[in-house]
This record gives C-alpha cells, sequence and structure tokens, in this order.
C-alpha cells in the first residue's frame, strides 16, 4: 500500500541552523503518527513542511501523492494543518469562524450540517455556538481550531503540539477528536512534547537537533530498556538522585514526584552496590524494586537527560 | 498561475466585512468620524476674519475720523474693543492680548484730508497670530483705501493718475475658507481609512496567527489581497459619497464640476492607497509597527499636499517631493471639481499623475505581499 506520507531527505536550514536535517520516515494511512521530541528538535518544522508552507532546502515530501516540492499548494486541498496556536477570529462567533473555513474549503453546504453536528458532539462546542470566539477559555479555542481545521475533512491532518497549555479535561477531549478521525480512516501526523500522549500513537519518531533518532512503536520503545529500570522509594529523594547521577553504574536517575527511576546496564549485577552507595549517603530506601519503563525512561536514554519535557 | 476562486473571494470579503461592520465603534470610526471631522474642519478651523478685536485711539476726535471707524465696523470683520486717545493704551492692549489689531488716527487727520494732503493712518498688527494678522491687515487696508477714493470723489479731487485695485475672488467670492477646507478633508481621510484598514486588517491576522492558518488553505496570496482590499475600497466610496453629501446639504460647498469625474478620481486615490496601505502590511509585524509606519507617512503626506500650506511658497525641492504625493493631486482634483467645475480637460496631468502612482505601488505590493505572507 502506498504511504500517506513518505518523507525523503528532508532538510531545512535556516541561516547557520539546521532545524531539520535529512529526515526520512513513511506514515501508513490510517496510521497515528507521533513526533516527539524536546522543543527545537524540529518537530514544527516538519510539521510546516509537510504543509506546504515552508519550502525544503533539499529532500521531498509527498503527502498524499503530492509533493510538497513540487506542488505546495496542492498539498493543501488534502490536509488539515493545526499549528501550536490556532489563529481564531476572535470578533467572530464560534459558527462563523467555523462557517468561515468551511467557506474557504469550498465545502458544499449540503455536506455541512452532519459534520458540524458531528464535531459539536465531540468538542462540546454545540451550547456556545454563537457566543465569540475571543470569549472562549483555552481549551476550548483549541477545541474550536481543531473543528475549523477538519471541517472540510481531509485526509491527513497534521496538528503542532495541538494540546500545549491546554487544561486536562480539554486535552481528553482533544485526544478524543482525533481518535474519531482517525477511527474514520483519516491519517494523523501529531508532535507533542507531553510523553503521556505519545502513548497514544500508534508509531513514533523521536526527534533529536532535526535528526530521526528512533521509529517505532510505543511498546517497542518501551521494551528497549526492559529490565534496566529500577525503582525506589527514599526518605530524601532529592539527595538519592544527586547520589546517584554521581554513581558510576547507573546511566540516569530521574525524579518522578519522590520516586526515582533509575536505569541501569544490568540491575541484576549493579543494584547491590548501588543501594550500599546509597545507605552509606545516608539514605534511608523505603521500597524498591525492577519497575516497567516508561517512554520517558527510554527517550531519556536515548537523548539525554534535560531533553524531554518534564509534566 | 493558480487559478482565483471568485467564491472564496467572496465568503473572504463577506467575513471581513462582518469584522468590520459587527464592532459598534468599528462602525462609528469608520463612518461617523469622517462626518465629526468634517464638521469640525466645516467650523472650527476657520481663517476667515470676524469680529477682529480692534483697539482704537483716535487723536482726531473728528467727524471724519469717526466716519473712518463706522466704515471699518460696519464690515463686520472688526469689533472695537477700546479706544482711547493715548497710543501707550494701544501698546498695552496688543501687549495683553486684548486687541489683535490697532487703528491709530493722528492729529490733523481731517484737516489734512479738507486741505487736499494726504492724511496718515497707522495700522499696529500682532504678529505672533501672523495667519489672522495678514488676513486683517489684508482688510483693513482695503477698507481704508475705499474710503480715501469715496473722500476724494466726494471733494470733487480726482487721484492722480494712480491705479484703482479692485480684488474679485473667484470661485470662492467670499473668501470663506470653508468651502476650500471641506473638500480637502475628504482626501484625507480617505487616505486614512485606506491606509489604517487595508495595513491593520492584514497585520492583525499576523498577530492573531490566522494568517498562517489561511496560508495552509486553498486561498492564495493573491485572493488573499482582493479579499482585503475590496471591503475597504468599498466603505472609501461610502465615504466619499457621505462626506461629499454633508458637505453640498449642509455647508453649501457646491459641486460644480461633473459628480461622475470626481468618483474616478476617487477610484484611482483609493486604489493608491490601498496599495500603499498593502505595502506597510509588508514591512510590519504587529499593529503597533503598521500604525507607526503608517503615521510616518501620512504626517508628510497631509504637510506637503496644499492642505493648509499653499505648495507654491514651500522651497523648490519640496515642491519637487510633493509631485510624488498622490493627495496633494487627489486635493487639486477634488477643489478643481468642487469649487471650479473643472473637469478631465483641466485636470488630465493630475489624473495621469494619480493613475501612475496607484498602477507603480499596486505593481510593488503585488511583487511584496504574496513573498511576505508566506514564510
Amino acid at each position: 500500500m502506498e504511504s500517506a506520507v513518505s518523507v525523503r531527505g528532508l532538510t531545512r536550514h535556516f541561516g547557520e541552523i539546521h532545524a531539520v536535517d535529512g529526515l526520512s520516515f513513511e506514515v501508513t494511512p490510517g496510521e497515528l503518527f507521533g513526533i516527539v521530541g524536546p522543543d527545537g528538535a524540529g518537530k514544527t518544522t516538519t510539521l510546516r513542511m509537510l504543509a506546504g508552507v515552508l519550502r525544503p532546502t533539499s529532500g521531498d515530501a509527498v503527502v498524499q501523492g503530492v509533493s510538497v516540492v513540487r506542488d505546495p499548494e496542492g498539498v493543501k486541498h488534502h490536509i488539515a494543518y493545526m499549528s501550536q496556536r490556532f489563529g481564531l477570529y476572535s470578533d467572530l462567533t464560534v459558527r462563523e469562524n467555523i462557517d468561515f473555513y468551511a467557506d474557504l474549503f469550498l465545502v458544499p453546504r449540503k455536506a455541512r450540517a452532519a459534520r458540524l453536528e458531528r464535531l459539536y458532539q465531540f468538542s462540546g462546542l454545540g451550547p456556545f455556538e454563537s457566543r465569540l470566539a475571543g470569549q472562549l477559555s483555552g481549551g476550548m479555542k483549541q477545541k474550536l481550531g481543531l473543528c475549523c481545521a477538519l471541517i472540510h475533512e481531509p485526509q491527513i491532518m497534521l496538528l503542532d503540539e495541538p494540546t500545549f497549555g491546554v487544561d486536562p479535561i480539554s486535552r481528553r477531549d482533544l485526544w478524543l477528536i482525533v481518535h474519531e478521525m482517525v477511527a474514520r480512516g483519516i491519517t494523523a501526523v501529531v508532535s507533542t512534547a507531553y510523553l503521556d500522549e505519545a502513548e497514544r500513537c500508534d508509531r513514533l519518531a523521536l526527534l533529536h537537533r532535526g535528526a530521526l533518532l528512533a521509529l517505532d512503536t510505543p511498546t517497542a520503545f518501551q521494551q528497549r530498556l526492559a529490565g534496566h529500570i529500577q525503582s525506589l522509594r527514599s526518605d530524601a529523594p532529592r539527595r538519592a538522585r544527586d547520589l546517584l547521577e554521581q554513581h558510576p553504574a547507573v546511566r540516569h536517575a530521574v525524579l518522578f514526584g519522590d520516586v526515582i527511576h533509575l536505569t541501569l546496564d544490568d540491575p541484576r549485577h549493579d543494584w547491590p552496590a548501588v543501594r550500599a552507595a546509597l545507605e552509606h549517603g545516608g539514605v534511608t530506601i523505603l521500597e524498591a524494586g525492577p519497575a516497567e519503563p516508561s517512554l520517558e525512561d527510554v527517550f531519556i536514554h536515548l537523548v539525554g537527560p534535560g531533553g524531554v519535557t518534564h509534566e | 498561475m493558480k487559478r482565483i476562486s471568485g467564491l472564496r473571494i467572496r465568503e473572504m470579503v463577506k467575513k471581513e466585512l462582518r469584522q468590520l461592520l459587527r464592532d459598534p465603534r468599528a462602525r462609528g470610526v469608520l463612518f461617523v468620524a469622517p462626518i465629526i471631522q468634517l464638521v469640525m474642519f466645516g467650523y472650527a478651523v476657520n481663517t476667515d476674519i470676524r469680529n477682529t478685536a480692534t483697539f482704537v485711539v483716535d487723536q482726531d476726535q473728528s467727524s471724519e475720523s469717526r466716519r473712518l471707524i463706522d466704515v471699518l465696523t460696519a464690515t463686520g470683520y472688526f469689533e472695537i474693543v477700546g479706544r482711547s486717545q493715548g497710543p501707550a493704551d494701544l501698546v498695552r492692549a496688543l501687549d495683553r492680548s486684548e486687541a489683535l489689531i490697532g487703528l491709530e488716527i493722528p492729529r490733523g487727520f481731517a484737516r489734512d484730508l479738507s486741505a487736499g494732503r494726504t492724511a496718515k493712518v497707522q495700522i499696529v498688527l500682532d504678529g505672533t497670530e501672523s495667519n489672522s494678522a495678514t488676513v486683517a491687515q489684508g482688510y483693513a487696508q482695503r477698507i481704508v483705501q475705499r474710503f480715501s477714493l469715496e473722500r476724494a470723489a466726494e471733494l470733487g479731487l480726482v487721484p492722480e493718475g494712480g491705479v484703482d485695485l479692485r480684488v474679485r475672488a473667484w470661485y470662492n467670492p467670499n473668501l470663506e475658507s470653508r468651502v476650500y477646507n471641506v473638500p480637502a478633508v475628504v482626501a484625507v481621510l480617505i487616505m486614512l481609512m485606506c491606509l489604517m484598514l487595508t495595513a491593520l486588517a492584514v497585520v492583525r491576522e499576523r498577530e492573531l496567527g490566522t494568517l498562517d492558518q489561511l496560508m495552509v488553505s486553498p486561498l492564495t496570496a493573491e485572493e488573499l489581497m482582493l479579499s482585503k482590499t475590496l471591503p475597504v475600497a468599498a466603505i472609501g466610496l461610502v465615504d466619499l459619497v457621505l462626506i461629499s453629501l454633508v458637505a453640498v446639504v449642509w455647508f453649501d460647498v457646491p459641486i460644480r464640476g461633473f459628480p461622475p469625474s470626481l468618483l474616478l478620481a476617487a477610484v484611482l486615490y483609493i486604489l493608491a492607497g490601498l496599495s500603499i496601505g498593502l505595502l506597510i502590511s509588508t514591512i510590519s509585524r504587529t499593529q503597533q509597527e503598521a500604525f507607526m509606519t503608517m503615521f510616518l507617512f501620512l504626517q508628510p503626506a497631509i504637510i506637503l499636499s496644499g492642505f493648509f500650506y499653499p505648495i507654491s511658497s514651500m522651497p523648490q525641492i519640496f515642491q519637487w517631493v510633493t509631485l510624488l504625493n498622490p493627495v496633494r493631486h487627489f486635493l487639486e482634483i477634488v477643489r478643481a471639481i468642487f469649487l471650479k467645475g473643472e473637469g478631465l480637460a483641466a485636470l488630465w496631468p493630475q489624473y495621469l499623475a494619480l493613475t501612475i502612482m496607484a498602477a507603480g505601488v499596486l505593481r510593488l505590493a503585488i511583487i511584496r505581499f504574496p513573498r511576505t505572507v508566506r514564510a
């Protein structure tokens, strides 16, 4: 089957900065494809190139059979692109905003009612139809943005951190809409810095400094570190972490609340020595044992600490 | 070349108009503010001389001197605010700004007149208000001149040779400044409207982030440009008609020319204004920047338009600069059509200049605009 999105050596330089550097991957039709990576990894630049609004310096991407280099305008008919902060007309109502985007894409009047109803159902925006967009809350605005982007029923949606700065309930709603669209056969390429969201994707591309670091399913990513993660709770979590970071056998030590996840090359062999070092440093261990690796453990392992947004 | 979709433009224009006309305050700015400004210029900005505060020092105290003073006040241009026999009082009145002009009739005025000698009268002006003072001086001079001619005729004296100067102001016989100012307001208001609405409409989309969104839709840069300018052009024309109606009906400013030629000039002028607005939008990232850039253009454009200060008295180099100013050309057309009743035959150089300017700036905007809206 032909790919929905086919990225080949995609590169974009801004002067000296190589925002995206020789990126290649394939997205299969109907897939929920995630792009993750720290800020500045090149997520937004990649999505903008896929949307046909930014010209690649070299390489190409074929979106729904259309090359973004040869026909950037042609791409626009097949996609919905939603930037981090979707631009809404604050002086138009919810309904007028949606209608406007429907008009831009020349959506036939007959098809609108049904789509609108469905979008209202998922977004919960129906009761606010005649409210000015400027008077909506942040999460509602983002949901309205998504509705505007989806009203023309694109084959592919490109969402750039759609839940950025949105409250947890609205985030859940946004993902409901995304899942619904994917269930209807739409291909989704979603970038996010939140790793709990990344787990929802079928496959994940991990970007770092404009290059593809790894591409896998979330489960496969987690398998990479299976058996290497040790979790521990102590009476002095920060002090324990500082001690662990200095220990030669510890690859990474990350604090989640008062629990520390530490990555060890060989837990069975290394753990007793690490434990002894902690106790020698005056830390009392309350609870310890092997843990399932989270995506965060894996990405910190791959990118290095400090590279991934913590929640 | 992509096809331009009329349907998409229509929807964009509808959206623009909806946004422009929704806010009652915006509606006020678009349609009421021009009328208010017009009324302000019509009434307040008045360079006419009426009831000028005049101080009289009559040292002659004769029937002749009183007659001169009567003639002066009878015209309605001068109002006596004080009388005295000592010149020192006149100085004090001028110092305190109680009077703008002083008339001093020296002793022996009547005697000289009856003896057929040239009698002397002195007029003193407060030069700090140079505009009004100059006008007042002109009036006073003419009145005194006429008085002296009448006196000479009564006495059967024929002035020796001499030139009898009779001034007549054509097109505006009473030299009312309102008739001159009101058409000019039309020019300035329409330029302001075109610049502001176009530049701000585009930059606002950039600020809101909707420009990004429009660029990932099938809307092309050309369609965007058209849909940003067409509503403004329509509003500009509505304002033109509105202001002209108020000028004619309320202020009795005549339209002596052919109204459609005014409309033609307005279309060219609006086109130039819109293009300048688009250009400003391509170099401004925020509405604030757009606003400042706009005034950077508008202020000199008004000063160098001949609205307040005659172009013929500017230094040569500035006179050349004014040739690049669309406001100047439109102003000349507007005044000529309103007051002189001229048409294309006499005004073709101004029409040509406007056409060249509109086409040139529009071309520049068409080149620059698509590049700047795309990332």
